[in-house]
């Protein structure tokens, strides 16, 4: 009953989403203020009932309902009720149903805090976003219904694939989603922009904090993903190029540029059509990558779903939005040139140049993401493109963003002399220089690829400490330091918080690149193996049977010289109901290097192949991405984007801009 | 309309072109050369046996499955109760050839171990991994040093090859078989090869 009434509540969201996509823009074009009011309480009504059937999918779920075939397939009795929760998304139609949930949620979002925009406007954006809602639920209802019975019920379920069965799985898919999702806002601002064909600095300081938002959720997505491939695929990487990786990386490039040219257009009323066209791009791969994963044309370790119907749906969804999108755009665009001019040396220059670099990463990952299906397209063959092509495209394009990250903030807006720009550059650049090569001789190391990488580092963080100087000693005068401090706007932290987050995250990519090391060894009991200055005891094996798994359990200290550090328990696993093995590494995390034991076979003679890692600063990847994603947090709280008197005054620039 | 403007569009579904006729593409199939062609010709020594040879030409007007296995494979390990299942169900004759038993083993140092050593600690190993494990070959050929298994373009343990009457390779599954790939694919072209006469 329980899941005829989910289906129900989804058949109910789709009407919901039919009427926010149509009455608004009706509304909105024959300027009908009694059809544009109908957008909000649609989609609240939407978002209600997609609730209702995400709670009663829920519900199967926990129940262990069998009857269901998404349950049977995806749960089993004894597994842990947080995994009976969270195994809703871990298949294909659960994770579309929590897509669709998302995509409402920003939807009510924009009703809740959009009182200040003018009422047409929100009208036009909630009808594009009840587009995109019609699309995805259509394609769950027709395609991929996850209510869909199995009569006759089975006994037990196949249970959750145990890969996914972590602490990382609880939060990764929400908060990746919830990016993804988060730039349809952007994408339907510029889409509703385009269709009125006012695209001035109050649609860019409009859509600006919805952009950082779902950037936020993005980049904290990607790093919780790959925080759980480092700990659960038992062999210490963090990053693989792999396509479904890269899925979510490519919109999160294009998002990166979309929020830095959203600032010069909101500024300076520069980049215009760039800026629109990033926006869409932004949301058009993030449904890209929504289509790669689901639609199975490219094989992966995410991939579930390789059903053509879906693909073609999906494919045919994909088109539609892009294509109306990018026709919207050729056809609204050419009266967009224009804007503010700048000179060379500018605030803007750099901005641009970083823009386009990111757009060029972004376009090479979707490249050798796509290159083999491509190959095989054209019937020359089938090959795949592994981390040697990306980590050779990628290094170079990223160099210059790095460098030029640094310089844009020292650079004023519109023209800025040379001269002036290296006084002040010149010595950072050259500490880095020297504190970077002299890090990498001091960790006996010296690689072309340690050496830039820590010249880089060096001066991301050099140039954020000069930085910051600066802008206490603009303030000098009477007031105090914490004063000076208080009057730094929050989008400024936001800005010098994220770029150090990039210098952070530099330091851990090459030390722990430069300086890991791995021991592959069989152990006994009462053994002793030595890596990178620790010890490793094997004290044995116990079983440590789980709910719904067996497993052995080695138990081995660590010792650095006679001194006991702690005791690591890395697990063999196997899942009884997909008879599937796995191992649980056991990592003894530190501020300035992490030890990663991992458990392998047991040999004949019963020793245990046993894998020891030594992985220098890893834990500044995620610390450079938590400083990231903070940075966009401060970025978006800023003051002034709740205040609505000085969103008046901009708005009636842009338009005295507009009549000039 | 300026021209310029309408470069995405065309980029875009130029793209969507390739996506569409991706759809129509198996990634997961890897083509192997030697799908239709005779079964490549070997004589090697009987697990059972040792003494005796056997070869491909002694299977011949018979449907059968070669099944490349060893015992220091851990994905056979995984895949050895659905073979022995199949064999109890006395559909099709599996053949084993047990590849590289002790040299493909990464733990054993092979410095100084004769072709004879190999060869009778092969015979040992195996036979006491079919005795533990259960034994679903009709027969085992034994592939000390791998030169079969080159013929055969073996590169993954396990891999399985189903041959026809005549003596041709018909169908190759990389990787243990699972009881869904053994339900849904090979046991229809099982039927399908006998009901061929």
């Amino acid at each position: 009953m329980i899941p005829e009434l989910g289906h129900f509540a989804l058949v109910l969201a789709l009407v919901l989403a039919l009427v926010q996509a149509v009455v608004p823009l009706v509304g909105a074009s024959r300027n009908r203020l009694a059809l544009m009011a109908v957008g909000r309480p649609a989609a609240q009504g939407q978002f209600f009932f997609v609730v209702v059937a995400y709670v009663c999918l829920t519900i199967a779920f926990v129940q262990s309902d069998f009857s269901l075939q998404l349950a049977a397939t995806n749960s089993h009795s004894a597994t842990p009720l947080i995994y009976k929760i969270t195994g809703v998304w871990g298949n294909h139609e659960g994770s579309l149903l929590l897509w669709a949930m998302s995509l409402a949620l920003w939807t009510v979002a924009v009703t809740v805090f959009s009182r200040h925009l003018p009422e047409a406007f929100v009208a036009r954006v909630l009808g594009v976003l009840g587009w995109v809602s019609v699309g995805f639920i259509s394609f769950l209802l027709v395609t991929s219904n996850p209510f869909e019975r199995l009569l006759p019920a089975v006994a037990e379920g196949r249970d959750l694939n145990p890969l996914l069965q972590d602490p990382g799985m609880i939060i990764h898919p929400p908060l990746l989603y919830m990016g993804y999702v988060g730039f349809s806002v952007a994408f339907a601002f510029a889409i509703a922009a385009l269709l009125t064909g006012r695209l001035d600095a109050a649609w860019a300081r409009w859509s600006r904090p919805w952009t950082t938002v779902a950037w936020v959720f993005l980049t904290a997505g990607i790093a919780v993903g790959s925080g759980w491939a480092y700990y659960e695929l038992g062999w210490g990487g963090w990053w693989f190029w792999d396509p479904v990786e890269n899925a979510s990386f490519i919109p999160w490039l294009v998002g990166t540029a979309l929020m830095h040219s959203l600032a010069v257009t909101e500024k300076r009323g520069a980049f215009r059509s760039w800026t629109v066209l990033l926006a869409i791009g932004a949301f058009s791969l993030a449904l890209l990558g929504t289509f790669l994963v689901r639609s199975g044309v490219i094989t992966s370790v995410h991939a579930f779903a390789t059903d053509p119907k879906r693909g073609l749906y999906i494919l045919a969804l994909l088109v539609i939005v892009i294509g109306v999108s990018l026709v919207l755009y050729a056809w609204r665009a050419p009266r967009l040139t224009g804007g503010g001019s700048f000179g060379l040396v500018s605030r803007e220059t750099s901005l641009l140049a970083n823009n386009v670099l990111l757009a060029v990463a972004a376009a090479s990952v979707l490249l050798g993401t796509l290159y083999p299906l491509f190959l095989d397209a054209l019937n020359m063959g089938k090959i795949s493109v592994g981390p040697p092509y990306f980590e050779a495209v990628f290094v170079p394009l990223m160099t210059p963003v790095v460098v030029l990250m640094m310089v844009g903030p020292f650079l004023r807006w519109k023209t800025d002399g040379v001269s002036p720009v290296l006084r002040r550059l010149a010595p950072t650049l050259g500490a880095a220089l020297v504190i970077g090569t002299g890090t990498a001789f001091a960790v006996d190391h010296v690689t072309w690829r340690t050496v830039l990488g820590l010249v880089l580092a060096a001066w991301v963080v050099l140039a954020s400490l000069q930085l910051l100087g600066n802008r206490l000693r603009d303030r000098s005068g009477a007031a105090r330091l914490s004063a000076r401090l208080r009057a730094i706007p929050s989008a400024w932290w936001g800005m010098w918080l994220g770029h150090l987050g990039i210098g952070v995250f530099i330091i851990g990519v090459t030390l722990v690149g430069s300086l890991d090391a791995t021991l592959d060894v069989r152990m006994k009991e009462g053994q002793r193996a030595e890596l990178a200055g620790y010890s490793f005891v094997f004290r044995g094996v116990q079983d440590a049977d789980g709910p719904n798994y067996d497993a052995a359990r080695a138990t081995i200290g660590l010792y650095r010289g006679e001194r006991q550090l702690t005791t690591l328990t890395p697990e063999k696993r196997l899942y009884r109901a997909q008879g599937m093995p796995m191992t649980e590494a056991s990592i003894d995390i530190g501020p300035l290097r992490d030890v990663y034991v991992s458990l392998g076979e047991q040999l004949e003679d019963g020793s245990w192949i046993v894998s020891l890692y030594y992985k220098p600063f890893i834990s500044w990847i995620w610390l450079g991405c938590l400083l990231m994603a903070l940075g966009g947090i401060f970025a978006a709280a800023d003051r002034r984007y709740r205040r609505t008197a000085e969103h008046r005054s901009t708005a009636a620039v842009a338009a005295a801009g507009r009549a000039a | 309309m300026k021209a310029k403007f309408l470069v995405p569009l065309v980029l875009f579904l130029a793209f969507a072109g390739f996506l569409a006729f991706g759809l129509t593409l198996n990634p997961r199939e890897v083509p192997s050369p030697l799908i239709d062609k005779p079964v490549p010709a070997f004589s090697l020594a009987r697990l059972d046996a040792p003494e005796t040879r056997f070869g491909a030409e002694d299977m011949r007007g018979q449907v059968w499955l070669l099944n490349v296995w060893a015992s220091w494979c851990v994905a056979c390990r995984q895949e050895h109760p659905v073979l022995v299942s199949l064999a109890r169900q006395d559909v099709v004759p599996i053949v084993g050839l047990n590849y590289k038993e002790l040299r493909g083993d990464g733990g054993i140092d092979m410095r100084g171990v004769s072709l004879e050593d190999e060869t009778a600690r092969s015979i040992q190993r195996a036979r006491r991994w079919l005795a533990d494990h259960g034994d679903p070959y009709a027969l085992s050929v034994l592939d000390i040093d791998g030169r079969v298994g080159i013929d055969f373009g073996v590169y993954g343990v396990p891999e399985t090859f189903l041959i026809d009457r005549d003596g041709r390779i018909r169908y190759k599954h990389i990787g243990p078989i699972t009881p869904e790939n053994l339900q849904q694919v090979l046991l229809p072209k099982i039927e399908e090869l006998k009901r061929a006469g």
